[in-house]
């Protein structure tokens, strides 16, 4: 048989030179404009307080701050992988939990409808109430690492339990048809037409799991024997080490544009061949 | 002259019948009342009607997809209580393939629900690939592929397994003019080198004169059947059958069964 021209699919035409070049300056500009802009924000900060002779327990100049980040480093990097443990290990219960609870939804209405009432309430109470409550019953650092599952646990849940309801309704017909066990149905159907959903809800419940863990330091506070970046700008503070707590928070920025930066980067990589969010966009 | 149903029973029987079925939505609408078809073995039968009339649901029933409220599905030719999804092939008004899966493994997924991996599936995924032709494409991704490339694939997975029937619900009806022509020939072309039984359903008088060898004209509330007409025209059509008298005939009596069909309800 043959293909009509109409049909076949158009092999991406070659751009031509001058598009290339316009292409590669704009994208070009796209990472440079930011850069400058930030770049900016900081020498400005800088004169700032130079300028103003503000004192750094007042407010620290970023090459103070820099200052304070290398001088502590060992005590620092210490409390970064502290808080970055509780953070993944959080994040994989809250994985292992939500995606096994949503299979568990999907497998009937009346199982989701009994467990609902608990997932809302989970997700409408603020975790920063629950936090010192958890730290009564809890130890500390588990109790850090129950409010840090506790936020990212629902998005990954609601997120995970919605994508294995949206598979194509034919395609189950088709499934059906060709008498597929619930088993198959679920690895072959739901569970890949779920992905999108999941990383989604995985890119909100990583941020998620961080500021959990966070909050959950912070109101520990002197109690928590734990010694999470959180913990860190607690005790700067009352020590007046302005300096050192803005570096914490530095390294707090930083875990989560880096949790980010990891999930957006695999999503791109499971879904570009196949789902429009992720897949280039050919004019 | 008595036919010779003693020596061949299947011959003259249908491959299967749909005896006074009727079918009454949980909400009451009743979209099917008292249907009776019988799908011959061989033929390309064509459902023709308006829409809403029910030809979905007919045929959702014939693929054991939906259950009838009343009546029966018989299969004449099976032992009693025979399982026939297997041997049903199934094409979708969308094209409904997995976006995540290859074209290939799209193809593959008959075969693999029933146990086939993947490398014994091979050569039959290309056969059917080869069908459509689309040999060249088995690595791509279906958002990569025209619409009507897309319904070739669906098309190929439906006969990968080289089902006795094949069901076809108003596939080509969202695609443009020249692709479903081409289409059109190509499921002829196919239903009569593999030689397999076709229900199609369609709203177009041209395209089921065009496919058919026998056309069931249908009406709505309470969906049944309210004409039939036989296609006396050789199986293997090309273009030039557009182009004759015999074609205008059939396509003018086919459109006035069809206006019969809906002149209860001219008011719509
Ligand atoms: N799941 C459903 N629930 C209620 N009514 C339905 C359902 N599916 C179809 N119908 C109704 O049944 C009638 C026949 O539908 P359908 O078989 O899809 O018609 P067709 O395919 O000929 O357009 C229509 O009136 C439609 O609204
Ligand atoms: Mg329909």
């Amino acid at each position: 048989m043959t293909m009509s021209p109409s049909e076949a699919a158009n092999p991406t035409a070659a751009p031509t030179p001058s598009r290339v070049i316009r292409l590669d300056r704009e994208r070009l500009l796209g990472i440079l404009l930011p850069v400058a802009v930030f770049l900016a924000a900081i020498a400005a900060w800088e004169a700032l307080v130079r300028l103003n002779d503000i004192p750094p327990y007042v407010l620290p100049s970023p090459s103070r701050i820099g200052e304070a980040l290398v001088r502590d480093w060992g005590v620092l990097s210490g409390s970064l992988l502290v808080t970055l443990k509780i953070t993944v290990s959080a994040l994989l219960a809250a994985i292992i939990g939500g995606v096994a609870l949503a299979i568990l939804f999907a497998q009937s209405r009346w199982i989701e409808l009994s467990f609902f009432p608990f997932a809302v309430i989970l997700q409408v109470t603020p975790i920063v109430a629950i936090a010192p409550l958890l730290l009564i019953y809890l130890e500390p650092n588990t109790a850090v690492l129950v409010c840090a599952f506790l936020v990212a646990f629902f998005p990954i849940l609601s997120n995970t339990a919605l994508g294995l309801a949206s598979a194509d309704h034919n395609l189950r017909n088709l499934f059906d048809l060709y008498g597929a066990s619930r088993l198959k149905q679920l690895l072959y159907l739901r569970l890949p037409a779920a992905l999108p959903f999941f990383l989604g809800g995985l890119r909100i419940g990583g941020g998620l799991a961080l500021i959990g863990a966070i909050v959950a330091e912070i109101a520990a506070g002197t109690a928590g024997q734990g010694s999470g970046l959180a913990f860190r700008i607690v005790e700067s503070g009352y020590r007046l080490n302005i300096p050192r707590m803005f570096a914490a928070l530095v390294l707090i920025s930083v875990a989560g544009i880096l949790i980010f930066l990891i999930f957006t980067l695999l999503s791109h990589l499971l879904l570009r061949r196949w789902h429009e969010s992720a897949a280039a966009r050919e004019n | 002259m008595t036919p010779a149903p003693t020596r061949f029973p299947l011959l003259s029987a249908p491959l299967v019948s749909l005896r006074g079925v009727g079918k009454t939505f949980s909400n009451g609408t009743v979209a099917l009342a008292r249907l009776d078809l019988d799908v011959r073995p061989g033929e390309l039968l064509s459902l023709l009607g308006p829409s809403g009339c029910g030809k979905s649901t007919a045929l959702r029933i014939l693929a054991g997809l939906g259950e009838a409220t009343s009546g029966a599905v018989d299969w004449p030719g099976a032992a009693a209580g025979a399982d026939h999804r297997g041997e049903i092939g199934f094409v979708f008004q969308e094209p409904t393939l997995m976006p995540w899966a290859t074209v290939a493994d799209n193809v593959w997924l008959p075969l693999r629900l029933k146990g086939v991996p993947r490398r014994a599936a091979m050569p039959r995924i290309e056969e059917a690939l080869a069908r459509v032709g689309l040999a060249s494409f088995a690595a791509s991704y279906p958002r990569e592929l025209s619409g009507g490339m897309k319904m070739r694939v669906s098309i190929a997975r439906a006969l990968v397994t080289r089902p006795a029937l094949l069901l076809m619900d108003e596939p080509f009806a969202a695609l443009d003019e020249i692709t479903r022509f081409n289409l059109n020939d190509d499921l002829v072309r196919l239903k009569n080198e593999l030689g397999c039984t076709v229900v199609f359903v369609t709203h177009s008088v041209y395209e089921s004169v065009y496919l058919s060898t026998r056309i069931v004209v249908m009406a709505a509330r309470p969906g049944r059947v309210v004409a039939e007409i036989a296609v006396d025209e050789p199986p293997a059509r090309d273009a030039s059958f557009r182009r004759t008298a015999h074609y205008a005939d059939l396509c003018r009596r086919a459109s006035e069964e069809l206006h019969g069909a809906m002149a209860p309800d001219a008011h719509l």
